[in-house]
């Protein structure tokens, strides 16, 4: 898998800093303040769990570009802590918390079948080869004994981790989005056209 | 706010402070009814609540555990729902725009669906009260439809992501148009004109976005209605006298009972059967006014097939409401279809958290090719349908084994496509991309998605063939009263708010004439 992070396309673009302008309110200074320094600790799940969900989210979302990663595996193990779902599930599934545990119980026996470690000692290319498995609908474990791998695979671990990793504003920087905008918003909408408190692209 | 006791028989109870209860509270209270509406979610305050967050904000849907099954099971909870006063008006994307006239004919005009037992004309006096009541804003010629009076606010200026439709349009010499949107562009009241901060899916915290909370709840309040927040709704109460004699709700860990002279059902097209369901008794073993046995079936939603693509511009589409243009072409055409009913589509402005959740679920990228894909997030736009499916008894709403955490069997709701649903949507896919085409886009590739349900409890001519009449009144229970999305025969091609408001306007002005005829 081709390793390299995306090239900078917005030089010195901060989100962060129009913190004290009238582009940020206060409810969302409040919101970003906690995501950005009340990162929570570990509460439902176990040790283990953590670190084999921490080695997947790895994967899911490198970061070999950051000194700090993006936290994606707290607000994970928070969103278990409060049982918060997304408002449904398959009746093909468990529950949130018990889809959760299998699932991750069942990709570290997916690893050692495949590649007889666990998870979190297989080197990237091993990790990825046992998570290819899962996406291509090829997962061996007994462990997925009702619960489908692949679905637990996009819409639990994937589209979880990635909703995390762009709901912060690192990444907001990564991709130019203009962020918060409330009150002053939004004055130049046509093509090509860029507010001065916008991201500047390099081309 | 006046407030009222349990004891207290109000004169209606309404179940629900969303698009159609909000609008039925106020048209009600404004007649002089007294009106207690018990809505599950929060009273929100937009500018001390509504962060400028993806991932905050969905504190605005419905998210208590649904099941959703199917062969083609539909996403629930952000896709459709809302939680709290205001329903789904709070997320909405403020489209508004009126049904095709044929449509309230679709069996025997057009031959697929079932007939409405009203008309347009019958609806079209409501669809100009609540647009004003709205104060959309929209152009000053629309180019679909009958002729209608003007929009009472000027339409917005176009983001870029509209702007690519309209070219796309313009290369294909197919009409286009800025979508009527409720979101005020010139200052009315305490709402100050959008400002085009893109976060209308999560809430806007300026007001100027006209949503139920905003037009039609400080009107209700305002008339003497009282709206009880935190008020799960469980059970309609059967007198012995055979008509509704109030709601059983909880609210802070305590059940409760409201009395009520009429009781109106307000929940959406999965809460509104659901609560029916759950009111099952001696006189109603399959379900509260379920004569017909028809509740919870004929469930519809909107296909939402998308196409997407890079251009060269920025684009930069987290400007402005996600949708500002509108293609309603195949809603007014019927020559050269190979398949019944319509659609629309729409530009689209989606925040980096669901841009990304959309290309994993869709193109299953992860790793490094996902964070290169997302860089490109400034130069993307796309074009999403609105597609009406056939209603049919297979797709329904029923109850699961599974309890919520007030006791309550929650809904389990099963969905397929009907084939002509899947020709819709691959014509809808060719001609969109073909659009995106015209206009310059590269990379084409294209989504699935639903958005919007309908039709559970559907309205009609006969107890026989439908759950309520023309004015929202059961069948089998005469003080008992449906306003909401499920109402809906047909789902029609475009966003269903506008039509639920005009409905529940239309239902105000009836119960106000059944009232003074003694017929209530």
């Amino acid at each position: 898998m081709n390793e390299d992070a995306p090239t900078a396309r917005f030089p010195g673009y901060d989100v962060l800093a129009k913190w004290d302008s009238p582009s940020f309110d206060g409810i969302t200074r409040k919101t970003l303040a906690a995501r950005l320094d009340d990162v929570p600790p570990r509460r439902w799940l176990t040790q283990d769990e953590w670190d084999l969900l921490d080695a997947i989210n790895a994967r899911l979302l490198p970061q070999p570009d950051r000194a700090q990663p993006i936290p994606i595996t707290p607000w994970i193990d928070a969103m278990l802590h409060d049982d918060r779902g997304e408002g449904y599930r398959h009746p093909d599934m468990p529950p949130l918390r018990a889809a959760w545990r299998q699932g991750l119980a069942a990709v570290d026996d997916e690893a050692r079948r495949l590649l007889d470690r666990p998870f979190v000692r297989l080197d990237a290319d091993a990790q990825d080869a046992v998570l290819h498995a899962l996406e291509g609908g090829r997962a061996v474990s007994p462990g997925w004994q009702g619960l489908d791998a692949q679905r637990f695979f996009i819409h639990h671990l994937l589209k979880t981790a990635a909703g995390f990793y762009y709901a912060h504003p690192l990444a907001w920087n990564e991709i130019g989005f203009g962020g918060p905008a409330n009150p002053r918003g939004y004055v130049r909408l046509g093509f090509d056209s860029r507010d001065p408190w916008e991201a500047k692209e390099a081309r | 706010m006046r407030e009222y006791d349990d004891d207290d028989a109000v004169d209606f109870v309404i179940v629900g402070a969303g698009a159609g209860g909000a609008t039925l509270a106020c048209k009600l209270a404004e007649a002089g009814f007294s009106v207690v509406v018990l809505e599950a979610g929060p009273f929100w305050r937009p500018l001390e609540d509504f962060a400028s967050d993806e991932e905050a904000q969905q504190q605005l849907y419905w998210l208590e555990e649904r099941l959703s099954g199917g062969t083609d099971a539909l996403a629930l909870g952000g896709n459709n729902s809302g939680w709290g006063v205001g329903g789904s008006t709070v997320h909405f994307s403020m489209i508004s725009l009126r049904f095709r006239p044929e449509w309230f004919r679709s069996r025997s005009q057009l031959g697929y669906g079932f007939d409405w037992p009203i008309t347009y004309d019958d609806l079209a006096p409501y669809y100009d009260e609540a647009e004003r009541a709205l104060a959309v804003s929209g152009p000053v010629r629309y180019p679909w439809g009958p002729p209608r009076r003007r929009y009472p606010y000027r339409e917005h200026e176009m983001n870029a992501a509209g702007l690519v439709l309209a070219r796309g349009a313009d290369k294909m010499g197919i009409e286009w148009s800025a979508v009527p949107l409720a979101t005020v562009s010139a200052p009315r009241g305490k709402s100050p004109p959008c400002v085009y901060r893109g976060f209308c899916n999560f809430g806007c915290a300026t007001n100027a976005k006209q949503s139920a909370l905003i037009v039609w709840i400080p009107r209700a309040l305002a008339a003497g209605a009282e709206v009880r927040d935190l008020a799960m709704a469980g059970r309609i109460e059967l007198g012995a006298d055979g008509r509704a004699a109030g709601v059983h709700y909880r609210r802070n860990d305590a059940w409760r009972f409201q009395r009520a002279r009429n009781v109106v059902v307000a929940g959406y097209a999965i809460e509104t059967p659901r609560l029916l369901l759950n009111s099952a008794c001696g006189r109603f073993p399959q379900g509260l006014a379920n004569g017909s046995g028809l509740v919870g079936t004929h469930l519809t939603t909107h296909a939402g097939p998308g196409v997407w693509a890079r251009f060269d511009e920025a684009i930069r589409w987290y400007k402005g409401p996600p949708n500002m243009a509108v293609c309603e072409h195949w809603n007014y055409t019927d020559a050269g279809k190979d398949f019944h009913g319509g659609y629309a589509f729409m530009s689209q402005g989606p925040l980096p958290r669901a841009w990304a959740q959309l290309l994993v679920t869709e193109r299953h990228l992860w790793g490094m090719a996902l964070r290169r894909e997302m860089a490109d997030y400034n130069h993307m736009a796309g074009l999403v349908a609105v597609a009406e499916t056939e209603p049919r008894a297979c797709n329904r709403v029923a109850l699961a084994d599974v309890r919520d955490r007030h006791g309550l069997p929650v809904a389990h709701v099963t969905f397929e496509y009907a084939a002509n649903d899947r020709r819709m949507q691959d014509h809808a896919r060719r001609f969109m991309g073909e659009m995106l085409a015209a206009a310059g886009g590269k990379d084409t590739w294209t989504s699935d998605d639903t958005s919007h349900i309908l039709g559970t409890c559907r309205m009609g001519s006969d107890r026989e063939t439908s759950v309520v009449d023309a004015d929202g009144r059961s069948w089998d229970v005469d003080n008992l009263w449906i306003c909401d999305g499920s109402l809906f025969p047909t789902a029609g091609g475009v966003n269903p708010s506008l039509t639920i408001q005009a409905l529940a306007c239309r239902m105000g002005a009836r119960i106000q004439a059944l009232a003074a005829r003694g017929e209530l």
